[in-house]
């Protein structure tokens, strides 16, 4: 049974200390059910994709059939930063599997009902902890920062290469609504910010972001029953799941998990492994560490091992390159987070699909396909997703 | 925190509710005053020797009596065979740095650290470790050879950590 994205809501990203987590729901929600035209009688089952622990309220699932009158079975997902796709994934299993029609996928964070430090102190806690986290104190950006160093060390990028991710991913961010970050910055921005967890800056970081989005996925049959035009169907999505601890790794300049996500999301769409991005019209990646976009690129095939720097560096994952990326700001400039960031690349999918996006961020559509990497720690769990205008 | 806490104070006496508005938006948070303190009971039991071993200054670790994998950090059980038959093995002490970073913005668990390094490196026996590593960090790159020492912390209690090895 074939699974479509039959409508979408998308909150403001950033500082939403102007709502509760309730009310920030409901505002992704309503516009969700608005877009795809249905009431809250439709739904059969809904999911709630949140990490929380930074937030205070934990049964999000059971406050949203209070608040927005849901009367029918849920789950809450996780799965650290690919917690959104994680929730994505039992949407469209319960769809593909008949045992529902109408799912609603609800993700949702608000880290800022915590200070800053607190939520360092968190989220350097999804590794393992006591190997990495008690007694050498990892943070997240440190995670990654140690593949950004193996990285440069094997094949010779530099600060200057990742810093160009952030100047990308801000051009696009700029131009997106609904970004934490609407501004462009200059290279010299990004690299004269203070250091975080070295070799990365302030720039090459995601921030911490307020936020939900949501969307409705109905089956073949709910699709033909009520006519609707305006969709997008999940064409396949792959997942992968990676050693807790990062010593348990063969190799600091991949992450396992995203390659072979990507290797099944692609073969079960039918994508040519060899040059995949010839049959895509772009892609949303995990940016959560400017590196991190740039080893995105290797592991999903848009660029040989070693290679993925030459893309960035020849600015070919802006519009009108080899395939552009992040046009929505990526997690960089539209801000992470945490629940709602896979949800939010699929909204992004389904806007870009139908050309919906605003002016100077929409990609040429081609081939009708477009791909998300969503990636829950540093590899630990890795979503790649292929969206697409015709169904399989 | 700290504006808002005293705002609370104020607020509590003035207004009547642990109150406080955020600065960017203007918008009215109520501040909560329950708090969390988090701080787990983790079994070592099954790897004791391990922390017998840093004692005596060894890095011990488990080596399956069946299929003969070496597995760092040790464990008790043998996926590959299903037995939890092991064997203590020493582990050298020397091996070869695959990565660094250094962690600027500290966890406020460890405020009392200065800016750490922490490195991976690939030990001659073939396993990988995950430590601090002390020194300069700018006089290291990957590829760097490395020695393991034990030794007591800032807190008090002991633990491995990486030494770049000089020539």
């Amino acid at each position: 049974m074939a699974v479509a994205i039959i409508g979408v809501g998308h909150t403001k990203f950033g500082n939403r200390r102007d709502v509760n987590v309730p009310e920030l729901a409901w505002e992704a929600m309503k516009q969700a059910f608005d877009s795809a035209n249905v009431e809250q009688k439709d739904v059969d089952f809904f999911v709630v994709g949140t990490a929380g622990l930074w937030s205070s309220e934990a049964a999000v699932p059971s406050l949203m059939a209070e608040y927005a009158k849901l009367g029918v079975g849920s789950m809450r997902v996780e799965a650290a930063c690919a917690t959104g796709s994680a929730a994505i994934r039992v949407g469209y299993t319960a769809i593909e599997s008949g045992e529902a029609d109408v799912v609603l996928v609800l993700g949702v964070e608000k880290m800022q009902e915590s200070t800053n430090p607190t939520v360092i102190e968190i989220i350097g806690r999804f590794g393992s902890y006591f190997w990495e986290f008690e007694n050498f104190g990892l943070t997240f950006p440190a995670y990654y920062a140690l593949h950004a160093t193996a990285y440069m060390a094997k094949y010779g990028a530099t600060e200057e290469d990742f810093a160009r991710v952030a100047v990308k991913n801000h051009y696009y961010g700029a131009k997106n609504p609904n970004a934490q970050f609407q501004k462009e910055i200059t290279l010299e921005t990004a690299l004269n910010s203070p250091y975080i967890a070295w070799p990365f800056k302030l720039y090459d970081c995601s921030p911490i972001t307020d936020g939900a989005a949501a969307i409705v996925l109905a089956s073949e049959e709910k699709v033909k029953e009520w006519g609707i035009e305006e969709k997008v169907w999940i064409l396949s999505q792959g997942v992968g799941t990676g050693t807790a601890n990062l010593s348990k790794r063969e190799s600091f300049t991949s992450l396992k998990s995203a390659a072979f996500a990507a290797e099944l999301a692609y073969k079960k769409a039918g994508i040519d492994m060899d040059a995949p991005y010839k049959q895509l019209d772009g892609a949303n990646v995990h940016d959560c560490f400017t590196a991190a976009e740039i080893i995105a690129y290797e592991d999903l095939r848009f660029a040989k091992r070693g290679e993925g720097v030459e893309l960035i560096r020849n600015e070919q994952t802006y519009i009108g390159g080899r395939i552009p990326v992040n046009l929505d700001g990526g997690l960089k400039a539209k801000g992470h987070p945490i629940g709602a960031t896979g949800v939010s690349q699929a909204v992004e999918a389904y806007k870009q699909l139908l050309s919906k996006a605003e002016a100077g961020r929409q990609a040429e559509i081609k081939n009708g396909r477009w791909l998300t990497h969503n990636v829950g720690g540093t590899g630990h769990y890795s979503y790649v997703t292929i969206y697409s205008l015709e169904k399989r | 925190m700290e504006e808002f806490k005293k705002a609370v104070e104020r607020n509590i006496a003035e207004y009547g509710f642990p109150v406080a508005l955020d600065e960017k938006t203007g918008a009215m948070q109520w501040v909560d005053m329950r708090k969390l303190e988090l701080s787990y009971l983790i079994c070592i039991d099954n790897i004791a020797p391990f922390f017998e071993g840093m004692r005596e200054g060894k890095l011990l670790t488990t080596k399956c009596k069946k299929c003969g994998e070496l597995f760092f950090p040790p464990q008790k059980d043998c996926p590959n065979c299903r037995v939890s038959e092991m064997e203590w093995v020493e582990l050298k002490k020397e091996g070869v740095l695959e990565t660094l970073t250094v962690v600027f913005v500290r966890p406020p668990s460890f405020a009392m650290h200065d800016p750490y390094t922490v490195a991976i490196a690939k030990l001659d026996d073939g396993v990988k470790i995950t430590a601090w590593l002390r020194g300069d960090p700018r006089k290291v790159k990957p590829g760097q050879r490395v020695r393991v020492e034990i030794s007591r912390r800032k807190e008090g209690y002991l633990m491995y950590e990486l030494v770049p090895i000089e020539g």
